[in-house]
């Protein structure tokens, strides 16, 4: 294209997005077309890539691809082989997509579309997609070293180890809150229990399929994974509507969570060809293929956005989660905007494959803003849902009672228009008992791109099925990065006591392996009971950790990229990483001071603990405690939750001295103190 | 059927070709199994009096590297 005609276009493409954002800022009317929404993301995110993310590439890092990357100079034909952009990318996205950006968003939509929809575009393209492409070209010039290697060498050994701590830390309630997701999705359930119990089988006939029958032959297994798990699905329909069968599957919160736990400890000891991959490549390919459906269906359904773009909730009332838009919307929505954990796979896997330094962009920026858009689709598709069954569905039945009468009448009562029938309705059409009180966001979008898929395949109990579809496909995933997650847990554990007594870190020895597995299991299993028995639904006090803690960890990340960009010697464009880091610092230190501090027993841990300590030492009960020991374990958690939200803060406080101290023994430097690998020149081609 | 559309159409189907075969290979690496014709063109042009290994046991070799220290993978 000639360049005049090329910045034509683009003018037109800024013109295009400021249209759709000013239809969207200023429309008050009764509901707007999620195209709207769509269009908007699409050119900003499109403008962003083309010239902040160029303008980060050539200016700031410099990118030359006339260096040799680790998948150059190293290739083995295994670990590191320089791979295809395209190719490239899609590894990557799989590798960082996840139930992240489809919760936080959900959760946020509590305070309308508008503020969710504003954070989601400005995090993606001034932090989120930042940090990742940094990253991945500081990675790659380090021989595709981790990020916490990378931090013990440029920064040093200390904040190497606080790093550790902080990432063990936020792996655990990672999967605490995860696997309170899918028990609160599957609780009373006996469709979705069905459903995602049968992927176990599944998975192993898979397993042994891949093992004996057809030894590699990847695709051809997934290919029947996913028609056995259609299969499930309705069978799953079968199964609920036979009353004997359907006690069978129902199963109370309680319950699940210990089965979970017990899943989550054997799962990660069993051989992984057995279970752990075969699920790993149904998730995978579920994951993308159904979010590429949902992105067709709200291009061809073009649904109604029936939310408000702003709702009272704004003000830290509301019932999803407490605290006020400052700082915890930036919190809820960690991974849609940012999120620390892309931080460990753009310095894990993708510098290993790379082939120019020139497409760190196209996969560092570019695949972050997927993500993002991801994140657009789960707040549309929270969005179309009438406001009143949104929040019958999001609050706690401390605040909505169990009934749709008491339901209907609480939330009518904060002004969203809502009938006992709608709810019944509603729980009918997606086949289930209740929708009341399911928090956690999962069911919520199941039921958002249930109504959106309906409109693109109508009949009769279409709803139901996509409901439970989606609910496998969170939950598919959810269960893969919980085995997943602990055995990283495990070697990460296995690593820190280690180094206080070597026989630990050997991971060939059963003892030690099954000890750091245990560890691990307990550490998660303990903030998942501790969510599936809070009378206040679990999510309410978890998210908030974990958004907290993936955001501090997106904190460190740029912690590092700023020391970096100045033993650079690059200080001029230190912005590009110091503005993200420092208003995600602010964000996370704000949020758990709030969190530690406040006074409002909603917000404050501490608050909290001591109102129900008070009243425990004068013998009362409160509601909704039912005894003593309830009492005593409320106080007991809410102490926990302090603690973990102090180590959070001193994780972050303590790598940013730190990196202080790094960044003015670099700024007193005369030369780039950075410590790349040497240059070599890539191979012509 | 005329000679330049006999010629389109095969152009077309190298293009379908091309593309699937890249799809293919996207695929499996997002599962972490890389390009295995790759492997064993590097293998032949490097290191060409080492073994090669066949296709099963490059599938083993890479599930097991790929779940060996834990994947990480996002929220």
């Amino acid at each position: 294209m000639k360049p005049a005609a090329a910045s034509l276009g683009w003018a037109l493409f800024a013109v295009l997005g400021a249209v759709c954002l000013a239809v969207i800022a200023l429309h008050r009317g009764e509901s707007i077309n999620a195209l709207w929404l769509v269009a908007a993301a699409l050119c900003v995110f499109f403008i962003g890539y083309r010239f902040y993310g160029r303008f980060i590439g050539d200016r700031a890092l410099r990118l030359d691809p006339t260096r040799a990357t680790p998948a150059q100079r190293r290739n083995d034909g295994l670990d590191y082989v320089p791979t295809d952009k395209y190719v490239l990318f899609g590894h990557h996205f799989a590798a960082i997509a996840g139930a992240g950006p489809l919760v936080g968003p959900v959760l946020a939509a509590q305070m309308g579309y508008l503020p969710g929809t504003l954070w989601i575009l400005a995090g993606a393209i001034l932090a989120g997609a930042v940090q990742d492409f940094v990253i991945l070209f500081m990675s790659t010039r380090r021989d595709a070293r981790s990020l916490g290697d990378m931090i013990r060498s440029e920064i040093g050994p200390a904040a190497g180890w606080v790093a550790m701590v902080g990432t063990l830390a936020i792996m655990l309630i990672l999967l605490a809150v995860l696997a309170l997701i899918v028990v609160k999705a599957l609780a009373v359930s006996p469709w979705g229990t069905f459903t995602v119990a049968a992927t176990l089988p599944i998975a192993l006939f898979m397993g042994l399929y891949l093992r004996f029958l057809r030894p590699g032959r990847v695709l051809e297994v997934s290919a029947i994974g996913i028609v056995l798990l259609l299969l499930s699905v309705w069978l799953g329909g079968v199964v609920a509507a036979d009353p004997e069968w359907s006690r069978a599957f129902t199963f109370s919160g309680v319950q699940l969570a210990w089965m979970l736990i017990a899943y989550g400890f054997v799962a990660s000891v069993l051989p992984v060809w057995l279970l752990l991959a075969p699920r790993d490549y149904l998730s995978t390919f579920l994951k993308v293929g159904t979010v590429s459906l949902l992105a067709v269906a709200i291009l061809l359904v073009r649904p109604e956005l029936k939310l408000p773009a702003l709702t009272r909730f704004i003000d830290g009332s509301g019932p999803v989660f407490a605290g006020s838009l400052f700082p915890f919307l930036f919190i809820t929505i960690a991974c849609g905007s940012v999120s620390g954990f892309h931080a460990l796979v753009s310095s894990g896997t993708t510098p290993k494959m790379l082939d120019s330094e020139a497409n760190a962009r196209f996969i560092g920026y570019g695949g972050m803003l997927t993500e993002s858009f991801v994140a657009i689709m789960a707040l549309v598709a929270a969005s179309v849902l009438e406001p009143g069954v949104y929040f019958s569905m999001n609050s706690p039945a401390a605040l909505i009672g169990n009934t749709v009468e008491s339901a209907a009448q609480a939330i009518s009562g904060w002004g969203f228009s809502l009938t006992p029938e709608m709810l019944t309705q509603t729980a009918r059409d997606i086949g289930e008992g209740s929708i009341l009180s399911r928090a956690g966001g999962a069911p919520t979008l199941a039921v958002g791109m249930a109504q959106i898929l309906r409109g693109l395949m109508p009949g009769a109990g279409m709803m139901a099925f996509w409901y439970h579809y989606a609910i496998l496909f969170e939950a598919l995933f959810i269960l893969t990065t919980v085995d997943a997650g602990t055995r990283i847990g495990r070697f990460m554990i296995q690593d820190l006591l280690g180094a206080a007594y070597a026989p630990f870190r050997r991971t060939e020895s059963w003892a030690a392996n099954l000890a750091a597995t245990a560890l691990c299991v307990g550490g998660w299993g303990y903030f998942l009971y501790q969510g599936v028995v809070d009378p206040l639904g679990g999510v309410n006090t978890l998210w908030p950790l974990f958004g907290i803690s993936n955001q501090m960890l997106a904190g460190l990340a740029l912690i590092f990229a700023s020391v970096v960009l100045i033993k650079m010697k690059r200080e001029r464009y230190l912005w590009v990483t110091a503005l993200p880091m420092t208003w995600l610092l602010v964000c996370t230190l704000s949020a758990g001071w709030q969190k530690m501090f406040s006074d409002d027993v909603k917000l404050g841990f501490l608050a909290h603990a001591r109102k129900f300590g008070e009243a425990l030492a004068q013998g009362q009960v409160l509601a909704p405690a039912k005894s003593i020991a309830d009492m005593q374990r409320i106080v007991r958690n809410d102490q926990v939750d302090a603690a973990l939200t102090l180590l959070f803060m001193a994780v972050v406080v303590l790598t940013l001295l730190f990196g202080a101290r790094a960044a003015w023994k670099a700024r007193r430097a005369a030369q780039p103190t950075a410590l790349e690998a040497p240059y070599v020149a890539a191979p012509v081609r | 059927m005329s000679p330049r559309l006999s010629a389109s159409l095969q152009r077309l189907a190298g293009w379908l070709r091309a593309f699937a075969r890249k799809l293919g290979q996207t695929a499996r690496l997002a599962v972490g199994v890389p390009d295995y014709h790759g492997y064993v063109a590097h293998r032949r042009a490097h290191h060409p009096d080492e073994p090669v290994m066949t296709y099963e046991e490059f599938f083993r070799e890479r599930l097991d590297s790929r779940y060996r220290r834990g994947s990480s993978r996002c929220c």
